[in-house]
């Protein structure tokens, strides 16, 4: 039964982790960057979120308006900041990204302050079931389901819509999407948008889980989405959702049976997985390899 | 030819003279009480900061890849060197040189087997594992007993005085130098530059990135060292990612790739947090501002991959000279 529960805690976690991944792998999909700042926008949309409930603000209604706030912050971003980089060298776009993500942060703390602020505790009035001696709260099972509903909605908007098409031919040659007509920029910021709009959607599901809000809440999550993304193969969407469930399920495993007192190892062995996927298969568990050529 | 090697040797003489003046002026200042125990830290850790930046410089500015764990090795050689000064029993004058090699060696060793793996990829792979390398360093430190838990260490000597600091630099500087600018150093641009068409001229591409990598680390692991002994005391919080950040800034901001402009910003660097101490909650800010505006704008850094050299203030003078109106 402690199994069980920590199965539940795993998908739980490793659902708002593949959710961040999604962004993080339809961003370096489209533009071949890693989106450093991607972990700090799902703050932004967690300080949105809190901001929008303290006003009295009802639950879902305060989800759909910190998710939208979210999206056109992520088009603000790629505007300003990456669109004048896209052709020049990989390295200056990371050190760009790594500068927004600082910026995002400290901002942040200026304006909110470097105190942790709690997030209203919504299980509350929520009923909650019995799995052994342990209760589990019937919001965390929501929340997973959630997860893979928007899941699946987002895989059925890329593969069948028309603008999914248009991201996809956009990711797998610009030039040629672009000479067929695809408006390049539009795409682009509509991927922006749609990754932005998840992290704040699991900002929300990560305060369900840990109900503190605070300036660099959104790093140490960030990275670990970057792994799934990784882990799952980066640029391929349903690798993202994979690689998520994986790594969430993996580390809620492994603080649950390492000994008190190390269970800061625990993102030791996140990130020790990361290093073996990298040198076993550095496509990812469902990215096909790619060949450089001259 | 020999009229170049009189130069190459009256350049070398000039070198000593200007590291021996600039030595003896900065310790006359320190001894007479012109710099207070203040300004004279600063100057310490301006030193220490030079090391720093110039190590990471030689992995990403002229490796080219952009390396976001320098933090680790820095602290793997400040704490190897802090725990030996304070285990070891020897004397602190003996050991502590000799802990800042050992520091070395072992940040090497740590910077060898993180490069197996990490080399074997490219670009932005290569900055998330070692981003997870550094990530990991300071949660490993945090967890372990022997390196004092989340405490850190403390009561380690403050014996990082300025002429260790000094003579350190000035050993990593011409060492670095020496090295890049050697056939050794030319086939490491070569790989920053082009590394399929550098394979394909016959250079060892693995073993030249491995060497950049296992330079970078050591020469961290020795600024580690001197930091330690400069604090009195390690957390380890402090070696974290935004610490790794801090150093790619200075190497960003002085150039890619270039000596000189690593020098000059880790002198404006340190010294502008200091100028700026009343907007301290502001000093990330701009430095995340500076980052990206530095990227738009001028990629290249201050100096690009230019160095200042004789041959600058040579022609300088020359064209000085010349503009002088004949009377």
């Amino acid at each position: 039964m402690y199994f069980l529960v920590q199965l539940i805690n795993g998908l739980q976690i490793g659902s708002i982790y593949a959710l961040i991944a999604l962004g993080y792998t339809m961003v370096y999909g489209i533009i071949k960057l890693i989106n450093f700042a991607h972990g700090d926008i799902m703050m932004v949309g967690a300080y949105l979120a809190l901001l929008l409930l303290n006003n009295g603000i009802p639950i879902i209604p305060a989800m759909l308006i910190s998710m939208a706030g979210c999206a056109i912050f992520g088009i603000i971003i790629e505007r300003l900041a990456y669109k004048p980089l896209r052709k020049s060298s990989r390295l200056s776009a990371l050190i760009t990204a790594i500068g927004v993500s600082l910026l995002l942060q400290n901002a942040a703390m200026l304006v909110f302050g470097s105190a942790a602020r709690t997030f209203p505790d919504l299980t509350k009035g929520m009923p909650s079931f019995q799995l052994g001696s342990n209760s589990v709260n019937i919001l965390t099972v929501i929340s997973i389901v959630l997860a893979i509903v928007v899941m699946i909605a987002l895989q059925l908007f890329v593969t069948r819509s028309k603008a999914g098409t248009a991201m996809r031919a956009v990711s797998e040659d610009t030039d040629a999407a672009e000479l067929m007509g695809i408006n390049v920029n539009t795409t682009i910021s509509m991927t922006f948008a749609i990754g932005s709009g998840l992290a704040a959607f699991a900002a929300i599901l990560f305060c369900m889980a840990y109900p503190q809000v605070t300036p660099y809440m959104g790093a140490m999550p960030g990275i670990k989405a970057f792994i799934a993304a990784v882990l799952g193969g980066i640029g391929v969407i349903p690798g993202a959702m994979i690689g998520g469930f994986i790594l969430g399920v993996i580390e809620a495993l492994t603080k649950a049976y390492i000994p008190s007192g190390y269970s800061a190892l625990s993102d030791a062995v996140v990130f020790a997985i990361l290093i073996i996927v990298l040198l076993v298969k550095p496509s990812g568990l469902l990215g096909r390899p790619q060949r450089e050529k001259v | 030819m020999k009229k170049s090697s009189s130069r190459v040797f009256k350049t070398y003489v000039l070198n000593i003279v200007i590291i021996a003046a600039i030595f003896i002026a900065l310790q006359l200042m320190i001894t007479n009480g012109v710099f207070n125990s203040y300004t004279s830290g600063l100057v310490v850790q301006i030193f220490i900061n030079m090391i720093l930046t110039l190590s990471l410089n030689v992995a990403t500015g002229f490796l080219g890849e952009l390396c976001l764990g320098h933090a680790g090795f820095m602290a793997i050689g400040a704490y190897t060197t802090a725990l030996l000064t304070i285990n070891s029993g020897l004397p602190v004058m003996i050991m502590f040189p000799l802990g800042l090699i050992a520091g070395m060696i072992i940040s090497g060793i740590i910077g060898f087997l993180v490069g197996v793996p990490a080399l074997r990829l490219k670009g932005d792979y290569l900055a998330i594992i070692t981003l997870a390398f550094g990530e990991m360093i300071s949660i490993l430190l945090r967890t372990f007993k022997f390196t004092g838990g989340a405490l850190g260490l403390n009561g380690i000597p403050r014996v990082t005085s300025f002429a260790y600091s000094y003579w350190c630099f000035i050993i990593s500087l011409v060492l670095i130098i020496t090295f890049m600018f050697s056939r050794h150093g030319r086939a490491i641009l070569s790989i920053r530059e082009d590394e399929i068409a550098s394979e394909a001229t016959g250079v060892n591409t693995f073993k030249y990135k491995m060497i950049a990598f296992v330079m970078s680390a050591m020469f961290a692991g020795l600024a580690g060292g001197l930091f330690a002994h400069f604090q009195g005391n390690l957390a380890p919080e402090k070696f974290n990612y935004n610490y790794s950040i801090d150093i790619m800034v200075m190497v960003v901001f002085g150039g890619m790739g270039s000596v000189s402009g690593s020098i000059v910003s880790a002198i404006i660097l340190t010294l502008l947090p200091e100028l700026l101490r009343g907007f301290s909650e502001f000093r990330m800010l701009v430095y995340a501002i500076m980052l990206i505006v530095l990227m738009i704008f001028r990629p290249e850094g201050m100096f690009g991959r230019k160095e200042v050299t004789y041959r600058v203030f040579r022609r300088f003078l020359k064209r000085n000279k010349q503009n002088k109106p004949v009377s």
